[in-house]
């Protein structure tokens, strides 16, 4: 049998069988669905908790004016100040307002509680007296409110993407989400299983098996079954979290909605039954939004980044591993992996975001060292075809490179024992020769 | 059977091996000596198509070396290890199979080892609850588990204890007596007296002696004698012999004197037999280790 083959079995089995194998595999999708499930419970049961601000006017400019919004009602109270105080002590749900009479010379608005109110119930408040103030004072500035409601604007943008496949609704909050949760698996994978195939030579260096092993096979076959092993144990802990978390989520959605089906079922004929769930109540809007993302678009992109972007990087991790004697004398030697993948993590998140088809994003993007990650980000904005093929063709360029240099330096530091390393040694091994 | 000619390994700042040349006839047991650092680990690496030189050839049965010999040579490194957390019988099986042989040939083959050592229960064992003798056995096995013509053991007896070192050297003159040749570099002399045919002496990067043990001891041989008597000598000072030590033991003088070349021993009785009752006569050959000491030192 093929040797490199035999090692990538020995690297694949020997961490697939292992225990932690098997609980990242299964307790990832709970989570994701565990999270899934609260998201959706909190937007079913949003209205229960509304408070009721007691609103003091004596200024009297507001005239109990205030509109009951989403997050927060409103009632006036005819209590003094006093006795408003009194109760918020008694009563921890009480919320009060007091408006003192001076408000237009300068006086405070006051908000009594006895928790911290939450920022959006603060802003609610505030758009409402200011809306209110503004309007008392064109009116005193002469201005009535029926021309006040004619001059008062309503415009809002759309957001439409326009291919030759025609007109659609970018309303691409799921999309963005999926992106950005697959630039940080690629991130934090990277690094995980990077850092698995690094602790693997280590430890090959350190009990010495090494030498029997290279007295069998090449030094480059070691390392790219070793590489392609744990690369493997990766992909199939994704499939499996995929798998996993889709038939969970499947099963999550059935249940939760369950009740609903039953209901809608006496009243209505089968056809209408699914329309209407599908249409009806808050909770509704995450699994449409989940359904609206073109898995068979990221998915095999997001396969094919996190697979490039680990060969790449995984192949600098083997010659740190190859160059040391344990775990601890890795950091100097690990700052220049860390740094580029930090940088474009940083970036995605505050710049490429924001700018996706900036000239630096579409730089990040296609540079292989940083796009793995950049590319993610970009994706669900719209990547034109050849700027994705351009930086898948770089990415492999890029890891066959990374590679090739890696393996000189390995080739000489696995039968290195107990020697400090500086990086102008890894350039002496590199440069010599078989 | 194995023929390094003028091999030269140079790394950054020194040269491993500079020119060296040594012949392994077939079916012998060759000792690779020499001290700390001198190169043999260098050497055998180059053997083992770890590394290769810089200059110089390697021929093995009369062909050039290449990656096809690598199941006919078995290599036991000074620098012991496996993979702790892997169980043996798996283990044994991956080493073997990368060797080159199938599976079903690997596990029959191990089986065998396992029952002639004894240690058929271990299968399923890990190395890391192995005691350091017991992995040592294991390491042995997986060393000869594809029965190799050429067996390389690089200071096999390290780490072992009396009873198991001599288990390990039954095994190595039967593997011997079945035809592998065998070569190990070690730092114990008495096991290169009590095994090795031919030795190689190997000091910073070069070789400074090599041969078979016994014309190797033929040419350190220095006419000199251990002789015991009672009684005196006349003449002390004489053309015949010279005295290196002298000692009195219960009335018996013990000497250690050097026969000049000119005479021989019937002469040194000749002039004795007069004179003293003697006791013992013995000639000192020098042990492998003063040949290696008086070598190295120089």
């Amino acid at each position: 049998m093929n040797k490199t083959l035999l090692i990538i079995k020995r690297e694949y089995f020997s961490r697939v069988k292992k225990k932690s194998f098997l609980i990242m595999t299964f307790l990832v999708p709970m989570l994701i669905i565990g999270m899934y499930a609260l998201i959706f419970a909190l937007s079913m049961s949003g209205g229960d908790n509304i408070p009721t601000v007691e609103v003091i006017d004596e200024s009297g400019i507001f005239n109990k004016n205030f509109e009951d919004k989403k997050s927060v009602n409103f009632e006036a109270s005819e209590l003094s100040l006093t006795e408003a105080k009194k109760k918020v002590i008694n009563n921890e749900d009480a919320f009060v307002l007091y408006i003192p009479k001076d408000i237009s010379t300068g006086g405070s608005i006051e908000m009594f509680a006895q928790k911290k109110a939450g920022l959006s119930v603060i802003s609610t408040i505030e758009r409402q007296l200011n809306d209110q103030m503004r309007i008392k004072l064109l009116k005193d500035a002469g201005i009535d409110s029926e021309t006040l409601d004619k001059i008062k604007p309503n415009l809002s943008v759309v957001s439409k993407e326009l291919t030759i496949e025609g007109e659609k609704d970018s309303s691409s909050g799921a999309a963005m989400a999926v992106g950005f949760a697959a630039a940080i698996l690629i991130y934090m994978s990277l690094f995980i299983y990077g850092i698995q195939v690094m602790r693997g030579i280590i430890e090959e260096k350190t009990s010495r098996i090494v030498e029997v092993v290279i007295s069998s096979v090449k030094p480059f076959q070691l390392m790219m079954g070793k590489i392609i092993g744990i690369g493997l144990v990766g992909l199939t802990q994704f499939m499996l979290w995929i798998v996993l978390s889709a038939s969970l989520m499947t099963l999550a959605t059935t249940i939760l909605f369950k009740d609903k089906v039953e209901q809608v079922k006496s009243e209505m004929p089968m056809s209408k039954q699914m329309e209407t769930v599908q249409n009806d109540g808050p909770g509704m809007d995450i699994v449409k939004a989940v359904q609206t993302v073109q898995w068979t678009y990221i998915l095999p992109v997001f396969i094919i980044f996190f697979l490039g972007g680990y060969m790449l990087y995984s192949a600098l991790f083997a010659a740190v591993g190859s160059a040391v004697d344990s775990d601890t004398e890795t950091q100097q030697f690990m700052l220049p992996i860390t740094l580029p993948l930090l940088f474009t993590y940083i970036m995605s998140f505050s710049f490429i975001v924001n700018n996706p088809d900036s000239s630096l994003s579409f730089w990040l993007s296609i540079i292989p060292f940083t796009s793995p990650i950049a590319m993610m980000v970009r994706l669900p904005f719209g990547v034109p075809n050849w700027e994705l093929a351009l930086s898948i063709f770089l990415l492999i360029g890029g890891f066959i490179f990374t590679t090739w240099v890696a393996s000189r330096i390995y080739r000489v530091g696995i039968l290195m024992y107990g020697k400090k390393v500086s990086f102008k040694e890894l350039g002496k091994w590199f440069m010599y020769r078989e | 059977m194995l023929s390094i000619r003028n091999i030269v390994k140079q790394y950054a700042n020194h040269r491993a091996l500079d020119n060296v040349s040594i012949e392994v006839e077939k079916g012998s047991i060759f000792g690779l000596l020499g001290p700390n650092g001198a190169g043999k680990t260098s050497l055998i690496r180059i053997i083992n198509q770890i590394t290769a030189p810089d200059q110089g050839e390697i021929f093995l049965n009369g062909e050039k070396l290449n990656p096809s010999h690598i199941s006919t040579i078995g290599y036991l490194p000074e620098e012991r290890g496996l993979y702790k957390k892997m169980e043996i019988g798996e283990q044994m099986l991956y080493l073997a199979q990368l060797k080159g042989l199938s599976k079903s040939d690997a596990t029959a083959r191990i089986k065998f080892w396992f029952e002639k050592m004894g240690i058929q229960s271990w299968w399923n064992k890990k190395v890391e609850d192995l005691s350091k003798g017991m992995q040592q056995k294991v390491q042995f096995i997986a060393t000869v588990v594809h029965g190799p013509e050429l067996i390389i053991l690089d200071e096999p007896f390290s780490g072992f204890d009396p009873v198991n070192a001599q288990l390990i050297t039954n095994e190595i003159l039967e593997l011997n007596s079945k035809g592998a040749t065998i070569i190990f570099s070690t730092h114990r002399m008495e096991s290169v007296e009590q095994l090795c045919d031919s030795i190689a002496l190997i000091h910073k990067s070069k070789k400074i002696l090599d041969g078979k043990v016994k014309d190797i001891k033929n040419i350190y041989r220095n006419n000199t004698y251990r002789i015991a008597f009672t009684g005196r000598i006349n003449a002390p000072e004489n053309p015949i012999f010279s005295i290196n030590d002298e000692k009195i033991e219960d009335g018996i003088t013990h000497l250690t004197i050097q026969i000049n070349p000119k005479y021989s021993v019937n002469d040194l009785l000749n002039f004795l037999i007069p004179q003293v009752q003697i006791t013992e006569l013995m000639e000192i050959i020098p042990s492998m280790n003063d040949i290696f000491i008086q070598n190295v030192k120089n």
